[in-house]
């Protein structure tokens, strides 16, 4: 399996689905040689083997996670040769180190996720003749929010696309993006949605109503507590979730909007909230980990994905088993699992602001959306998702243990 | 000697659906029934027209001939105050042929509340008010009196029908439901538990939804249902006894089955095919009850409806949205009718029509099974949400025109 990341070291969900991917299809017997491009310990790892194809640090530490395709252009410092790299040059090295694997190893699929491992991904694939499996959790649309991206992207996935025997897409949404904006036969993708595991969650886990003290405050003068746990990065969508935040503030004002997670929009946004007045109804809290992670989904009683464009989105899932109200914009991918949450397009700001009155308002709203949401969130799983790539490795070929 | 008839009774209703009203809108825009957009499935002309092409007047042309054809036929009605007025501003030939087949004798038209309301059970003085304000809608239009009572949904409990009994009403109708039947049949008239004069007609309900639901359902192991069929089936269930009491909503006919299912001509040849035995007949729902006497007491001390398989409230009262709507709502009743304002007392009636809370019902909802129940809305929630927004402006007239009351959020 060709990833980026994997937890601890991941900047958002597409390590936390190969994590879960990669437990699931190893528990029913699938074995697993999973390749990320920078080396460090993953120690809760012991059902598949990490491969490391470069010695350099965990690479969302230079912002070069899986997520921007504007980095690009950067450049991290290898401390350890003292060489410059770009991301082009990471992929080149990721890409050698897999010819060299695949060649040494016996495996029987290929399941490369996303741009960045496509290539390495074809490559494998040309030398070896094994099937190749592409799992698309993005594409350049989505990163782009809605413009057009990059080009130099735009080709490697397309030609991973073409290359590829049989696309796993994380939705209708994204599967329609590769049909349409790609012009791959339908008949080539399958639809494969993303889970939660509840179990994953540190059961332990008790909410702390310190962290997020002086909402706590807030909740208890009867505000309502609005979050998006997000990178703050023009997909997202958060321009907009603000501007309705600040109308329906105008409406009703026991507001607060928790905004957990950094980004380059960051600057622009704290701004924004200053020009509509409502500085002191917004809270940024920076990148957040671990319990100051999970509490602000706790202290939630509203999560809104405002995503302009999301394959999937499992924060939304994530929020649902914190047992918050969720709001989803009709341009992410989740909102095809889920029926008891509100919809909106993410330009419609006075519908999210309508919706958001609503529930601020209405407690019988607000508890029938969390209590109802609660039973959906679950239904499906990560062992019904590996189910479903187990038999479609077989299908493009013969069975059992996957590459590379 | 003709001992054995069908009592036909058809529902015909239509809410005003509210618009997606929001909270921007309220205290601003009055208007929460017309949708501007002309396409969207919340524009109530639409939906009217719509279903006006498709079942109103087919079926009315239908009913027509039937009564001109077979002298032995009749069929009973309810007509909603909500479905005339939409009917007189958007379809007023339909108003004219339900005229012409009241005008024949042989159509009787069932009392019921004007708004199509669960005003019975949040206030009685509201509701009683809303019955006589139908009763006056239908003698203004049709030139008759009612005589028989159906509740919003034939909602129906003992003391229910003990006020229709005190009120003067000489029959009233439910479903037969067989948990409260037990060994009892629905083909007899009774009398209702603590009541005087007052008879009981019950739902035939496997009858009845044999054609209101399963008609077209082809995954049904009777599909397709032929009129030999049918008809051998009502002989078999009316065997010796006097009734079989065919209760439906009237769109069955060309919206609920479409007219391509074959239902009008089913229906059409159903007719002749039961009048060819002799000792068939059809009643309205008075004939009914002047002809049979009571065989005996029922008694429903909890509320049976005709919806679902609970035969229950459930579907429009059973969550704490639909409970909250409608507590918000008829906590303006007093407010609402000291204003004297015409066109807010109206508005406020147009809310408290039975569907608004049905269209909240999330009992389906979360099993996934999200087209197991009809509504105009993308979820139950969107249904609260528009709806408590027209409540808020319905306050806001209150306070900002009339000063009364508060805004309460």
């Amino acid at each position: 399996m060709l990833g980026w990341e994997l937890p601890p070291h991941n900047s958002g969900g597409l390590g936390v689905a190969c994590f879960h991917l990669s437990k699931a299809l190893a528990m029913q017997g699938t074995s697993i040689d999973f390749v990320v491009p920078y080396a460090a310990e993953h120690s809760a790892i012991d059902f598949m083997t990490i491969h490391h194809a470069t010695n350099v640090s965990p690479l969302h530490k230079f912002g070069m996670g899986a997520y921007d395709s504007k980095f690009l252009s950067s450049t991290i410092d290898d401390k350890e040769t003292g060489e410059l790299h770009t991301i082009r040059d990471i992929q080149r090295r990721y890409s050698k180190f897999v010819e060299t694997l695949v060649q040494k190893n016996d495996f029987d699929a290929i399941h490369a996720h996303d741009w960045l491992t496509i290539e390495a991904g074809v490559r494998a694939k040309q030398l070896t003749h094994k099937p190749l499996i592409v799992h698309v959790h993005a594409t350049e649309f989505d990163r782009a929010g809605g413009h057009a991206g990059n080009p130099l992207v735009h080709e490697i996935e397309y030609h991973g696309l073409i290359m590829a025997d049989r696309i796993i897409a994380v939705s209708a949404i994204t599967k329609q993006i590769i049909v349409e904006k790609y012009g791959i036969p339908a008949d080539k993708v399958e639809v494969v949605h993303n889970a939660i595991d509840p179990q994953s969650f540190d059961v332990s886990y008790e909410y702390d109503d310190r962290t997020y003290r002086y909402l706590e405050g807030l909740k208890t003068e009867g505000y309502t507590i609005v979050s998006a746990v997000t990178r703050l990065t023009v997909q997202k969508g958060l321009v907009q979730l603000i501007r309705a935040f600040a109308k329906a503030v105008d409406k009703y004002d026991r507001f607060a909007l928790l905004l957990a997670g950094d980004g380059e929009q960051r600057d622009e946004l704290i701004r924004l909230a200053a020009e509509y007045g409502i500085s002191d109804k917004v809270f940024f809290t920076g990148f957040v980990r671990g319990k100051q992670w999970r509490d602000a989904y706790s202290v939630s009683d509203v999560f809104v994905l405002s995503s302009i464009s999301e394959p999937f989105g499992l924060t939304a899932l994530e929020a649902a088993h914190h047992n918050t109200a969720l709001i989803v914009t009709n341009q992410s991918g989740v909102g095809e699992v889920l029926n008891s949450i509100f919809r909106y397009d993410f330009w419609d700001v006075d519908r999210l602001a309508d919706q958001l009155v609503g529930i601020a308002t209405s407690p019988a709203l607000k508890e029938s959306l969390r209590k109802n949401v609660s039973h959906e969130y679950a239904r499906i799983s990560w062992n019904d998702i590996a189910r479903q790539c187990a038999s479609l490795y077989s299908n493009v070929k013969k069975p059992a243990g996957v590459m590379a | 000697m003709k001992n054995r008839g069908i009592t036909l009774y058809l529902h015909v209703h239509q809410p005003y659906r509210v618009r997606e009203y929001s909270v921007f809108d309220a205290s601003i825009d009055h208007n929460y029934f017309n949708d501007p957009d002309a396409f969207s499935d919340h524009n109530n002309e639409k939906i009217f027209r719509k279903v006006a092409d498709k079942s109103y007047r087919p079926m009315n042309a239908l009913l027509e001939k039937l009564l001109a054809t077979h002298p032995d036929f009749k069929v009973s009605l309810s007509i909603t105050g909500t479905f005339i007025d939409q009917a007189l501003a958007w379809a007023p030939d339909v108003i004219d042929s339900f005229k012409r087949l009241v005008d024949t004798g042989r159509v009787e038209i069932v009392a019921e509340t004007y708004y199509h309301s669960l005003a019975f059970f949040y206030s009685r003085s509201e509701f009683e008010r809303q019955v006589e304000s139908h009763r006056a809608k239908i003698r203004e239009i049709f030139d008759v009196e009612t005589s028989v009572f159906r509740n919003t949904e034939l909602a129906y409990n003992d003391e229910l029908a003990q006020w229709a009994d005190t009120y003067g009403f000489k029959g009233i109708l439910a479903e037969g439901w067989d948990p409260v039947l037990e060994w009892r049949s629905p083909n007899y008239v009774y009398r209702p538990e603590g009541t005087e004069n007052i008879s009981l007609l019950l739902k035939n309900y496997k009858l009845s939804d044999d054609l209101a639901f399963r008609f077209s359902n082809r995954g049904w192991e009777e599909w397709p249902l032929t009129v030999d069929k049918y008809n051998s089936w009502v002989e078999s269930s009316i065997y010796d006894q006097p009734l079989i009491n065919l209760f439906m909503d009237y769109e069955t006919f060309g919206e609920h089955q479409w007219e391509d299912t074959g239902i009008f001509t089913f229906f059409e040849d159903f007719v002749a095919r039961w009048l060819d035995n002799p000792k068939n007949t059809f009643y309205t729902v008075s004939e009914a009850i002047d002809t049979h006497k009571p065989v005996g007491t029922v008694s429903m001390p909890q509320t049976v409806t005709w919806a679902d398989s609970e035969r229950d409230l459930t579907a429009w009262l059973g969550n704490s949205m639909q409970h909250e709507a409608m507590r918000h709502l008829y906590a303006l009743e007093g407010d609402i009718l000291r204003s004297g304002d015409d066109e807010l007392i109206s508005d406020w009636r147009k809310l408290q029509t039975s569907d608004h809370a049905y269209y909240m019902c999330t009992k389906w909802f979360t099993d996934g099974d999200v087209h197991a129940y009809f509504s105009p809305y993308d979820s139950p929630y969107d249904a609260f949400l528009y709806y408590i927004n027209a409540i808020r402006d319905v306050r806001w007239r209150l306070h900002e025109t009339h000063r009364i009351g508060g805004l309460h959020g």
